[in-house]
């Protein structure tokens, strides 16, 4: 397969418009970490935006990075950490769970609108994202938004290439709000509780005034037997000291336990990178957004008709599901438990992926605005067709 | 004065059967066209701009909106929707051959669900009254604009609204989760929900800032928060405009995120003590008001590093609020700053740029400057965390002259603010006002660009036209293709 490698924008877009006077559909590519997600396509060449990798500005007090869409999220988490910044919504490392070699880059992480768990408090890479530019499947080079954290002049062209894997538009850079570290922060976890109880809990402890930027749940099947049950408080010492014993007395349960600044970052890393679920065992992966309450009502309805195993984050709001690749990876009777909210395959073999729709079904209507929105992008299809859906 | 696309007289000439067929799908009083009673709905916040609409319809029901919507697409109708009218872009000024849709009869919270941290409402219920349901609990609604005892969370979401405290708690698109909204054809459509990220391309992004040209927005869902514990505010005098930005760069740099962090210059603070008696020190070049919340612990020990910020960059006085009644009157001046330029001017234009915040200095100097040359005063207050500036221009709307030199100097500062690489607008919205100064900010295939969005939502281009862009293009023309030699090769194979 022919592999196209731009070094500038001008570049870009002159290959651009000689896929489209040869009408080559485009794979488009990062460093190609998360290929697996989304529904196998037909291209017959790769468009590698790897070469737009420069930081073009960091500018900390300003709260600003702008990087190439290429840029690799390791280095730009190491930068930004040298400066005491994050991205705040704890983009996270899915390499294990994926088999990719490394976490990808900024437009990669900003294509799958990534999130940690932080989201319920933080936000996706939508919520940070302020200013992209790139060029159309029209092969005309276009920007929006820009470098500033409050910005409603035109539409929010930014937001729209978050989780649109591209398929609407090639870009080349990205300006996203970099916030400060947390100076620390710490763990209860609460041990022995029931799935439902878990989530009651953790709702309580979300309606309560301690802030709590993560709320995780492992049932006893994923964690040797106890189940465990994560509340994260991050901040200045003496204010995670008060809420901590806030925390302690709202909650009850069995058992439980503190992890401290450097364990619990280790915890949160690994259940932001979806490693309870990650071994290579050839287990399919689904991602469930769902409204938080109803996180376990959903799992009780499937674990007794599906072999899965499971855990919960956001509160209950986001539940990974690893379910054998029979019957479709279960798609439909996962998608007929769904209460609200979505379903997204994240890890399935090329050909499962074919078969089974791996985003949300939409309903007409919105299906149909969809693909007027993809067309005013690129009207003849020429970005990642069928990554989403099926192209008719 | 911006010029409005020039009315379609056929529509006006059908005024009469419009409204009749109109009231088939909405009946009684909820459609109006005696001039008396529309008069109410002829202008929003941008008072300047005035306009009777052609027909003013007030629907209840998603099912009213949705006929409405379909009637006026196939009958090629104009339609503005409006919630309450406190626009400061002229984002629901009415058209004279357009339809005024008006959300102000969806007027219902529908749930309000503590457990999930969500209220789903109807969208012409006021950004207030939905902390006001939910605060004996101890929650509320983050967003807070100046205007919240009156502005729609319908209204919010068109123009992604923000408020002082959205550094640290984000803007309307932050706390959205999902709406239901009726495109132009009268298709219902729903984007997320009670769980977090809507699925596929985002668009109810997109919708939140859209200004009303893409659908109408029908219902909405918010996340609420439960309220910090206390806060307190810190008010500093400052010698300079330059040691205030720097003492507001060294806060963020220090890794501290304050609840608000607002700044005023010495007209703004001269006008709001005059006006309610604050104890700002008239003294000073600059005033920063820093709010710290969260648990008590907390802010003892962030407002102890704040002071020591301040005192770092040359602060003249620093006051610690003692009391919740202090705290509050911290506050009441900057809350009152724009009745208070009220007072001493006849009128005034707010505008709304954004910089970067180390640009500061700079752009209030070449404010100075602009206000020489208009012979015209300007008052400044700041969201400084975020860069978002209010220049209030101050003039006299009986003088046409002072209103085109008032309009022409605050373009000139939004052009300002785009030289030093911010933007036009950072919480108003385009609407009417800064629409002819896009091409500032964006080249001709930006714009292109995002009318090809708009063009997907609404390809008549009916649902607010003469707003936000200034040429409107046929989506016909904007959809054609230009490749290489002029033709789209292999223009037989289906497009999908």
């Amino acid at each position: 397969m022919t592999s196209l490698k731009p070094a500038t924008e001008a570049e870009l877009v002159d290959m651009v418009q000689d896929a489209l006077s040869q009408r080559t559909p485009l794979d488009l590519t990062g460093t190609g970490t998360k290929k697996g997600i989304g529904r196998p396509m037909q291209t017959a060449a790769t468009l590698d935006l790897s070469g737009f990798s420069e930081i073009a500005l960091y500018e900390p007090e300003e709260l600003v990075i702008t990087a190439g869409a290429g840029a690799r999220l390791g280095d730009v988490r190491k930068l930004l950490d040298d400066k005491g910044q994050e991205f705040a919504f704890e983009p996270p490392d899915l390499s294990r769970l994926l088999g990719a070699p490394h976490s990808g880059t900024l437009g990669g992480m900003l294509a799958c609108n990534l999130s940690g768990p932080r989201r319920l408090k933080a936000g996706a890479a939508r919520d940070h994202i302020l200013g992209v530019a790139g060029v159309s499947g029209r092969g005309e080079a276009f920007k929006a938004g820009g470098r500033v954290v409050k910005n409603v002049t035109g539409y929010d062209l930014p937001k729209l290439m978050a989780n649109s894997y591209g398929t609407l538009a090639a870009l080349t850079t990205v300006t996203f709000k970099a916030l400060p570290k947390a100076e620390s922060e710490e763990t209860l976890v609460l041990e022995g509780l029931s799935d439902e109880d878990a989530i009651t809990a953790m709702s309580l402890a979300m309606q309560s005034s301690c802030e709590v930027s993560g709320a995780a749940h492992l049932p006893a099947v994923s964690a040797d037997g106890t189940s465990r049950t994560f509340l994260r408080l991050e901040g200045v010492p003496p204010s995670i000291a008060y809420r901590r014993d806030k925390l302690a007395k709202l909650l009850v349960a069995p058992a439980s336990h503190l992890l401290t600044t450097e364990a619990s970052r280790a915890q949160w890393a690994a259940l932001r990178d979806v490693h309870p679920l990650a071994a290579p065992d050839g287990r399919c992966v689904w991602r469930l957004s769902v409204a938080p309450a109803e996180g376990a009502k959903l799992v009780a309805a499937l674990k007794h008709r599906i072999d899965m195993q499971w855990f919960y984050d956001w509160a209950g709001g986001l539940v990974w599901l690893a379910v054998s690749s029979e019957n479709g990876a279960s798609a439909d009777a996962i998608r007929a438990a769904l209460p609200s909210g979505h379903a997204t395959l994240i890890r399935a073999d090329e050909s499962l992926r074919g078969q089974v729709p791996v985003f949300q079904p939409q309903a007409p209507a919105l299906a149909a605005l969809a693909r007027r929105v993809k067309a005013s992008f690129d009207p003849v299809g020429i970005f990642n067709p069928g990554r989403m859906q099926a192209v008719s | 004065m911006v010029a409005m696309p020039l009315p379609d007289k056929t529509a006006l000439a059908r005024r009469r059967e419009i409204a009749a067929a109109l009231r088939q799908f909405v009946p009684g009083e909820g459609v109006i066209e005696a001039p008396v009673e529309m008069r109410a709905y002829e202008t929003d916040g941008l008072t300047a701009y005035r306009q009777m609409p052609l027909v003013v319809v007030l629907p209840e029901t998603t099912a009213q909106v949705s006929a409405v919507l379909k009637y006026c697409h196939e009958q090629d109708i104009k339609v503005v929707p409006r919630g309450a009218g406190t626009s400061l872009s002229g984002g629901a000024l009415p058209l004279a051959d357009g339809v005024l849709l008006g959300l102000g009869k969806f007027n219902r919270i529908l749930d309000i669900d503590y457990a999930n941290r969500c209220v789903v409402t109807q969208p012409g219920v006021t950004n207030l009254a939905i902390t006001q349901a939910v605060q004996h609990k101890g929650f509320y609604y983050a967003p807070d604009p100046s205007s919240q005892i009156a502005c729609t969370i319908g209204g919010n979401v068109a123009e992604n609204s923000g408020g002082v405290h959205c550094l640290k708690y984000g803007l309307t698109a932050n706390n959205v989760l999902g709406i239901e909204m009726v495109l132009i054809t009268g298709e219902v459509i729903r984007l997320g929900g009670k769980h977090l990220d809507s699925e596929a391309y985002d668009l109810l992004g997109v919708m939140t800032g859209s200004e009303g040209l893409l659908g109408v927005v029908t219902e909405v869902t918010v996340r609420i928060l439960q309220k910090p514990e206390t806060a307190r505010a810190v008010l500093i005098g400052f010698p300079s405009n330059e040691d205030a930005g720097k003492c507001v760069a060294d806060v963020i740099s220090a890794g501290i995120i304050p609840g608000g962090m607002e700044m005023m210059d010495r007209p703004a603070i001269h006008a709001a003590e005059e006006f309610v008696h604050a104890g700002y020190p008239l003294e000073a070049e600059a005033l920063l008001i820093i709010e710290l919340d969260g648990c008590a612990a907390e802010i003892d020990h962030l407002i102890e590093r704040v002071v020591a910020i301040a005192e770092a960059n040359r602060s003249n006085s620093c006051r610690v609020s003692q009391s919740e009644d202090e705290r509050l009157v911290f506050w009441a001046g900057r809350k009152a700053a724009f009745p208070a330029v009220g007072r001493i001017s006849p009128d005034y234009l707010c505008m709304d740029g954004t910089i970067p915040r180390r640009r500061l200095p700079e752009v209030l100097q070449g404010m100075e400057d602009l206000s020489r040359h208009y012979g015209l005063r300007v008052a400044n207050v700041f969201h400084a965390g975020d860069g978002n500036l209010h220049p209030l221009i101050l003039f006299d709307a009986n003088d046409p002259d002072e209103l085109e030199r008032a309009e022409k100097f605050g373009a000139d500062i939004l052009r300002l603010c785009v030289k030093v690489g911010g933007v036009l607008t950072g919480e108003h919205g385009v609407g009417i006002e800064k629409r002819d100064l896009m091409p500032e900010m964006f080249s001709e295939a930006d714009l292109n660009q995002q009318q090809r969005l708009k063009c997907a939502f609404d390809a008549k281009g009916l649902l607010n036209p003469g707003k936000v862009f200034p040429v409107l293009h046929r989506c016909a023309e904007l959809g054609r293709m230009v490749v290489r030699g002029g033709k789209l090769p292999h223009a037989d194979l289906p497009r999908f």
